[in-house]
């Protein structure tokens, strides 16, 4: 099971992020998954071979924190995840607005969870 | 100051096994800054998982690399068993490190021709070629392919290799080390190959590690980090160190492989000394619920598998960063002020693996 996992907010990110590093913890990578209301994005360490992971919960619509100022290695993952899950990340250090993986015909946010309308029309 | 101008350097170049673009900002002959551009072999692969049967991703995890593919599904089959608390056989685990390392092997033996052929070296193109088929043969008599093994499943392995086959694994390890000890008198002290690599595409370890790079990338850089040592599979019940040197250059990094090369060779014959007997197998019911992140080192460094299932046959994620993913930003790094000659070494001395990173 996933261990080490500290909730994290919007407004707490960047200070979390920042203050890991001067820790000894290597940045590994973000992983971002579509779980219906919101995104759950997740910031992996790593420090002597043990994972932590700060996560955050980015309710749908939202813009997420860049955090490349901080560490350089997340404008790969970031744009990535820009792409795939087509959210909107504030701050990117280099942009490729979202055709970092995709290219002009690609669907948008091919990652993301299809929407099912449960609305039923009255007149019908 | 110089005038700058943009060198876009790839897609596709002949140096690049796959395609990979830079946007180079030049100064006369000089790299300021390097932009890359991917997206030219995004497979959409972590989508297509979510849409299987979680048995079934062991293969098309096997087919995000076509280099390390074993790697990718026993890391996958990793995380799957630490999520059902599957308890694989201890000759599985054993069998799973010989593939490992023969994959390691044929990897680094390809990327020694690559970047040979890189600074113009064809006739050590040639020997690590000719070195690397020992290995692909070896793959091809023990689990009936060369690359794309096929042989790992949840539980375990699905092929055997009997004791009497030993023997010929032997003879194909000495012909291998033959191969390596004629090799290296070329490859670490040649003035051609030293004056291509020795202070070129240089990182230190401060950069190295706030970039993240991992495997001989950051080896070179004097990280002892090597994931094998956590003891996944069998490596726990084997001897060995990680490979490190400390200048950082595309020499370092050439260095470290070579020495791992050797470092295979030993790790499989230590795996046929102590091959347990017993199944090679667990049957596995059930399908996988919660979280789990599996490691593992690769050729190219450690590979990370994130997977989450919901209870039901397919999983609700599966996301791959793979070592080449996050040795970019470290490329990025160690480009700006080389020549540009350089560029096409300096990039392969990372050993690119861009189907792998765009999945």
């Amino acid at each position: 099971m996933l261990t080490n996992v500290k909730e994290i907010s919007r407004d707490t990110l960047l200070n979390e992020v920042a203050a890991m590093m001067p820790q000894g913890y290597r940045f590994v990578t973000m992983t971002c998954v579509d779980c219906g209301e919101y995104h759950d994005i997740m910031y992996h360490f790593d420090k002597d071979y043990v994972l932590s992971t700060l996560r955050l919960k980015l309710l749908k619509g939202q813009k997420l924190p860049s955090i490349s100022d901080i560490i350089f290695a997340a404008i790969i993952v970031e744009n990535e995840i820009r792409d795939l899950f087509g959210i909107p990340v504030k701050g990117l250090a280099l942009n490729y607005e979202g055709r970092f993986l995709l290219t002009e015909d690609a669907p948008i946010a091919p990652f993301n969870k299809p929407v099912v309308n449960t609305e039923t029309k009255s007149n019908n | 100051m110089a005038k700058r101008s943009v060198i876009p350097f790839g897609p596709q170049h002949p140096v690049l096994p796959e395609p990979l673009q830079l946007k180079l900002v030049m100064e006369d002959e000089k790299v300021v800054e390097a932009i890359p551009a991917i997206g030219y072999v995004h497979r959409g692969l972590e989508r297509l998982a979510q849409e299987k049967d979680y048995q079934q991703v062991t293969y098309l995890a096997e087919r995000v690399c076509g280099i390390c593919s074993f790697i990718h599904s026993l890391t996958f089959c990793q995380g799957i068993e630490e999520l059902m608390n599957v308890t694989v056989p201890d000759r599985a685990k054993f069998l799973r490190v010989m593939w490992s390392e023969m994959h390691r092997m044929h990897s680094h033996l390809l990327w020694l021709g690559l970047t040979a052929d890189a600074f113009g070296f064809e006739s050590l193109f040639m020997q690590g070629m000719r070195t690397r088929e020992t290995i692909l043969q070896l793959m091809e008599s023990t689990a009936g392919a060369r690359i794309m093994l096929g042989t790992c499943t949840v539980g375990g392995v699905r092929r055997d290799i009997e004791s009497s086959a030993f023997g010929e694994i032997n003879t194909a390890l000495d012909s291998v080390a033959r191969d390596l000890d004629q090799m290296a008198p070329t490859i670490l002290n040649d003035y051609s190959v030293r004056e291509r690599l020795v202070g070129v595409g240089t990182i230190t370890a401060q950069q190295a590690f706030e970039t993240g790079a991992v495997g001989p990338v950051a080896k070179a850089c004097g990280f002892a980090r090597d994931f094998r040592t956590t003891g996944y599979a069998a490596y726990g019940q084997l001897d060995f160190k990680p490979v490190t040197e400390t200048a950082g250059d595309c020499f370092a990094r050439t260095q470290v492989r070579f020495a791992e090369l050797y470092q295979s060779v030993d790790l499989i014959r230590q795996c046929m000394a102590k091959m347990p007997a017993g199944p090679i197998a667990v049957p596995v019911k059930g399908n996988p619920d919660g979280e789990i992140i599996a490691r593992t080192e690769q050729p190219r460094g450690e590979v990370i598998y994130y997977i989450k299932g919901n209870g039901t046959k397919n999983l609700e994620r599966l996301r791959i960063r793979t070592p080449t993913f996050a040795n970019i930003p470290a490329l990025l790094k160690m480009l700006p002020g080389c020549q540009l000659t350089d560029v096409p070494v300096i990039i392969l001395t990372i050993d690119p693996c861009i189907s792998c990173t765009e999945r």
